[in-house]
Order: C-alpha cells, then structure tokens, then sequence
C-alpha cells in the first residue's frame, strides 16, 4: 500500500508532461458548455440547475475518457517500461489502483474547472447546490467507471489507437444497454433478464444521480463497476505483460 | 546467493528455459551467454519477477522469486533490455520516482540519486527530458536506476549493447568497480566482455546450460588453446613442426608463411617449437602463444557439437 501514492504522484505528473492535458481540458470544457447552452438549451429552460450540463456527460465520455485511459497500459508495453514498472518492488494492486486514480483525479480536475457553470446558475436563479455536488459527485463516478473499462482495455491492446476504440465501444454498450432500442430487441427475453440489462446501462443510473438523488444502489453499482474492471486489468495485465 | 532449481518456462508452443539450474555467489561477475533467443532475457525475467516460471523456481538470498518476490524484487537492480525508461520525464524526476518507490524520502532520497547519478556521470544531464538524450546517456540512466539502492543483486541485460567503445569501456569499468561484494549477472553476445570483466561464464543453448565455468577454463577447452602462431619471411617445415612430442595438427593461416600449431588438449608446445626455430635458424617475425578462443568454444557448444 505504501508504494500507491508514489505511483500515482508520477501517473499524475506524466499527465501534466505533455501539452495533450491541456488540450484536453480545453476539449473538455468546450464541449460541456457547448452541450449546455445549444444543445441542452439551458437559457430556454427558464430552471436554475444543471440538469442540462450533466445529461450529455455520459456522451461527452464516451470520447473523451478513453483517451485519457488508452495511454495507461498500452504505452508502458510499447515503450516496454511495463518490464521495469513490474520488477520494482510494487505489487499489481499498486501499480494498478495508482495507475487508474490517477488518470481520476486527472478526469476530476478537468470536471472541478466546469465551476462557472455553477457560478452562472447561481446567479441567475437559485439552485439546490445540494443536487448540484450530487451531480458532480455521479459525474465523478460516472467517469470512474469510463476510466475503469479504458484502463483494462489499454492493458488488452499494445497500440494506443486500438485501446481508444475497443474502450469506446465497450462503453458503448454500457450506455446503449438502457435504451429501447437495445431492450426492445430482448423482446422474446424473459423480463428478468430486460431488467437485467436494463440496469447496466450507464444513462439509467446516472440520470437519477444527476438530479441529486443519491441512492445507494446507484454508488454500489458505480463502484463495483470500477473494482471489477481493475481487477479484470491487473490480470490482463499479469497476462499480456510479456506479449 | 542465488540459486536456480530447474527453473523452466514455456511459452504457448516452444519451450524457452529449460530446466536451468546453477547458483551464484556473492562477488561473482557471472557472464550470461548465448546466442539470440537462447533464453538469456527471459531467464533474466524470471529472476527479476517479471514474469512467471512455468516450472521450477529460484531465490534471491533466500526469497523465492514467487512466493517471496517483494523482498526478492527489493534486493535487485535491474537494467531491462535496451534500458526502458519513462520518455517524458526529466532524467532527475525519474530517478527520483525509482528512489521514492525503494522507499528512499526527503535528503536520503536526493543524496541516492546524487551518488547514483555521479557514479555513470549523469550530473550534467538531470535536468533533461529522457528522450533528448542520446543512446548512451538513456543507458547510463537506466544502469542509475539499477545501482541507486545499492542492491546485493545486480541484474543486467545487455548493458554495453549499441554503445560505443568508449561508452562500453566505461560500463565495465563500473560493473567492475560494483562487483566486490554484490552478485552481478550480465548478459551479452559479447565475448570480449566475458573476458573483460566476469569471473564466471555460463552459456546457454535453447534454454539448456551448455557450459559453466571461469573464462579461463572455457578458453582451455579450445581447440586453440596453447596452440602456437609463427609468421616467418620464408617458408616453414611444417613436417618438422608436426613430429613434435604434443603438436595435435598444423593449420595454414591467411597470411602468407603465418601458420598455427595446435596443441593435443593439456599439451604444452611451445618449448619444443622455440628449440626447434633455433635449431632450424628460421628467421621468425612473430611468434605467439594463444589461450584459446572463446568465440570458437561458443560456437561449438552453441551448436550442439561435443568438444
């Protein structure tokens, strides 16, 4: 355990090393007030909350999370760093949680600079910040378990274009897994088995998360999420560490 | 010490190590040999946990590299194939990233990669970004990280490979100065280095040990060892030369009136061959006693052929 935050500290730099972190957050921010305001039609809602910002983050994620997590692995197996990473005296759990945290905190930054946005709403009306932190805390979350599949795909792959789109389609079918059309197709299911899919899907469960409605459920659904595509990477990376 | 017990590793059709087992004292320089894909990396890679044996184990002064490999890994400096580094980073921030991961903070942190870095003269580079610096420097980054805790194991895979003369002399400078009272395992294809600096070679061959011994005694079992070279102005008497008591057989060199006198395996000759120029009054340019040429003992063994 000790070894983590050593870990994670130089993740976190390496991020920081390359100008491709700033792009990202100017990506990143662009977007979310794009989506916002033309999209999402915050000024023509008339409401004073952010519903709007947090309903196309789920979208936004989809592209934008597995480009921060296809570096992860692929690119210590290219560079083969992977060998020297792996014969320091760190274990897998380590390397791994550090290695994911902080592409997190990474995502989580990013998510923190959105604050004008909660700064606008504030001032033209008066929101329940109450929801507003829920909303972010699920968004936080949200991207934790985009990073968590991005993270074991990364491993999957050696080359960092393919890690991107195997992530992305993966994650694909965690958000489409909710929607009619995928669950209409289970017609001849039995409904267990609807139900059952229908929980997986990222959009159902984010979308009460984003209204401030923290259920416990959705948070262990989040976290299970993200526990068990770690533990899926750090033996895909036991496997592929050689290859 | 470590010890290697039938260490074996297969990988999905061929079988890459094959049950290996030798052990290595403290203080040794241990030469790793072989040819290309003989087993050498990946026998490296199992001592330094990296990857899995498929049978067999070892242990690091005690601690079985599966069972035990965090203290194992602890007690090893490992310099990977070509020096794998973070690209990214500055030379200074990688090596303080290696110390803080061996568990080094604060003054002691700084005065490890201070030391580390002095020892393969980095200092003027620290502050550089990994990937600006040419081969050489990347390499001698990589031996710092290896050396900065001051491991009892010193694993290195390749150390002076793509480096120039004078780059590789100093790597075995510094191999040579570390060796006192560490373990030190070097690969290489490199016979000159095998000489230069080990004490103890071990060649493999499609993952099974071939030979184990000290330089010395692998260049005895050359055909060439002891055997005798005469260049001369004029042409020598090659029957008299094989009608002497030890003489195995005469070989033409390419140069003109240059031949060699092989020796019968723990035959001295040349004492017979010095009374015999005189005697004869052949007037001789150079005369040379060899002790054996290990690239033709690597060779042979790596073939498979019995000496």
């Amino acid at each position: 355990m000790s070894q983590l935050p050593v870990i994670f500290k130089r993740e976190l730099g390496s991020y920081f090393a390359t100008p491709l972190a700033y792009v990202f957050i100017l990506i990143f921010l662009v977007l979310s007030g794009v989506f916002t305001f033309y999209l999402g039609g915050f000024y023509e809602r008339g409401q004073a909350d952010l519903t709007p910002f947090f309903s196309f983050h789920t979208w936004l994620y989809l592209f934008l999370i597995p480009a921060i997590a296809m570096r992860l692995w692929a690119e210590e197996r290219k560079s083969g760093s992977i060998e020297l990473l792996m014969t320091l005296p760190i274990t897998r759990f380590e390397a791994v949680t550090g290695k994911f945290l902080a592409a997190w905190v990474f995502a989580g930054i990013a998510l923190l600079l959105t604050f004008p946005m909660v700064i606008t709403v504030n001032y033209l009306g008066e929101p329940d910040n109450g929801a507003i932190i829920a909303g972010y805390f699920g968004s936080w979350l949200l991207a934790g378990a985009f990073l968590a599949i991005g993270s074991c795909m990364s491993a999957l792959a050696k080359n960092q274009v393919i890690a991107f789109i195997l992530a992305v389609c993966v994650c694909f079918l965690f958000i489409v897994s909710g929607l009619p059309m995928v669950l209409d197709a289970f017609g001849w299911a039995p409904q267990w088995l609807v139900d059952a899919v229908a929980s997986l899907s990222f959009l159902i469960r984010f979308d009460s998360l984003s209204k401030g409605v923290i259920d416990l459920r959705d948070l262990l659904y989040f976290v299970t999420l993200i526990v068990a595509w770690l533990a899926a990477t750090a033996v895909v990376v036991d496997l592929k560490k050689a290859a | 010490m470590i010890e290697l017990k039938d260490l074996t590793k297969r990988f999905a059709q061929h079988t890459a190590v094959d049950a290996l087992s030798f052990s290595v004292q403290p203080g040794e320089v241990l030469g790793f040999l072989g040819p290309n894909g003989a087993g050498k990396s990946t026998t490296m890679k199992m001592l330094t946990g990296f990857l899995a044996p498929t049978s067999g184990t070892a242990s690091i002064f005690g601690c079985d590299i599966q069972t035990q490999r965090l203290q194992a890994q602890r007690q090893i400096g490992y310099l990977p194939e070509g020096a794998p580094c973070y690209g990214d980073m500055t030379v200074r921030g990688f090596l303080e990233f290696i110390a803080e991961v061996r568990g080094f903070r604060g003054a002691d942190k700084r005065a490890r990669v201070a030391s580390a870095s002095a020892k393969v003269e980095l200092e003027h580079v620290l502050g550089q970004t990994i990937e600006t610096l040419s081969k050489g420097f990347k390499r001698r980054v990589g031996l710092a990280q290896a050396i900065l805790h001051d491991p009892r194991v010193l694993i290195l895979d390749e150390p002076t490979d793509g480096l120039d003369p004078n780059q590789k002399h100093q790597v075995r400078e510094l191999i040579k100065g570390l060796a006192h009272d560490k373990i030190v395992i070097i690969s290489t294809h490199i016979l000159e280095e095998v000489s230069a600096v080990c004490t103890r070679a071990v060649i493999i061959a499609s993952g099974r040990l071939v030979a184990d011994g000290t330089p010395f005694e692998l260049e005895c079992r050359s055909r060439y060892h002891q055997a005798v070279t005469l260049v001369s102005d004029g042409p020598l008497d090659e029957i008299a030369l094989s009608a002497l008591p030890g003489v195995a057989s005469i070989e033409a060199n390419e140069s003109q009136h240059s031949i060699t006198v092989l020796a019968k395996p723990g035959q001295v000759i040349f004492p017979q061959i010095n009374a015999l120029i005189t005697q004869q009054a052949w007037a001789v340019k150079a005369l040379d006693v060899e002790r054996g040429r290990l690239d033709e003992v690597f060779r042979t063994l790596t073939r498979g052929e019995a000496l």
